[in-house]
């Protein structure tokens, strides 16, 4: 088995999904660091954990997913990050890869979307 | 849109949901106004503020014990009163946002909010009669209630 390449940031204000998220990574090289419950508590956990991976809900108090997302990008242009929200318009998804998301996954997901989308990220 | 079209969205959102999220299909009921009496509320409510284009609210009442068995079904061990909260404010948020795709971007959510009281109505907007989706799954009851200006 491959070591963990990856660091991963989990972050949504559903601590259901949170833990699910978490529960549902099946690839040995992604390693979960730790979760955020808005953007601004991502940001400080960026700091702190220096992830590679970051999953990101759009919808969430204090700071909203996409802005974040621009911060984060700004902040380490090599970060892949995975969107992954309800909201379901080709607008918002466009909207969210301009703003540096790397992919994008559309609430409600099955485990093996989650891990497909996530094996996309890390171009496996 | 048709407001057969929109009550459509809603329900194949609901379907969608169940099949993906727990592995286990749902049925709706017939969706139907709810003319005189307000819809009645489950254990757990999670509320949707819609704002923008349209105004109003989408909110997702279930009972406990159908949140407890969705969550171990998603291998969840914490049965914990804020997780039922969080899940039943989640599903109401998936359900709300999935609409997007055919409401478009105007169709503005806010994050979900926890309905406190049985007893207490829902915040409908004034003259506006609330759609009532029932929601079978297994020997559970749910039910999805959309009110749109």
């Amino acid at each position: 088995m491959s070591a963990p390449r990856h660091r991963l940031l989990v972050v949504d204000d559903s601590n259901v999904i949170r833990r699910r998220i978490e529960r549902a990574n099946e690839l040995p090289q992604i390693e979960f660091v730790g979760a955020a419950r808005n953007g601004l508590e991502a940001l400080e956990m960026h700091a702190l954990l220096h992830p590679t991976l970051v999953t990101m809900d759009l919808t969430m108090p204090a700071m909203d997913g996409a802005e974040c997302v621009a911060k984060l990008v700004q902040r380490d242009p090599e970060l892949r990050i995975l969107v992954i929200s309800a909201l379901a318009d080709k607008l918002t998804a466009i909207d969210a890869l301009e703003k540096g998301a790397s992919g994008f996954l559309c609430k409600p997901f099955s485990d093996r979307q989650l891990n497909d989308a996530m094996r996309k990220l890390i171009g496996d | 849109m048709s407001l057969e079209t929109e009550v459509g969205v809603f329900v194949d959102g609901v379907l969608n949901y169940f099949s993906t999220t727990v592995q286990q299909g749902a049925q709706c009921g017939t969706p139907h106004l709810a003319l005189n009496d307000m819809p009645e509320l489950a254990d757990y409510t999670g509320v949707i503020q819609v704002s923008g284009k349209r105004t109003g609210l989408v909110a997702f009442t279930a009972p406990k014990s159908m949140l407890s068995v969705m969550l171990m079904r998603m291998q969840e061990t914490d049965m914990s009163h804020e997780n039922l909260s969080d899940l039943a404010g989640e599903i109401a948020n998936t359900l709300a946002g999935n609409a997007r795709r055919e409401f478009g971007q105007q169709f503005q959510i806010s994050v979900p909010v926890l309905h406190p009281d049985r007893a207490t109505a829902l915040p409908y907007p004034s003259a506006s009669r609330p759609i009532v989706i029932p929601i079978d799954w297994r020997n559970y009851h749910a039910r999805l209630i959309v009110c749109l200006n």
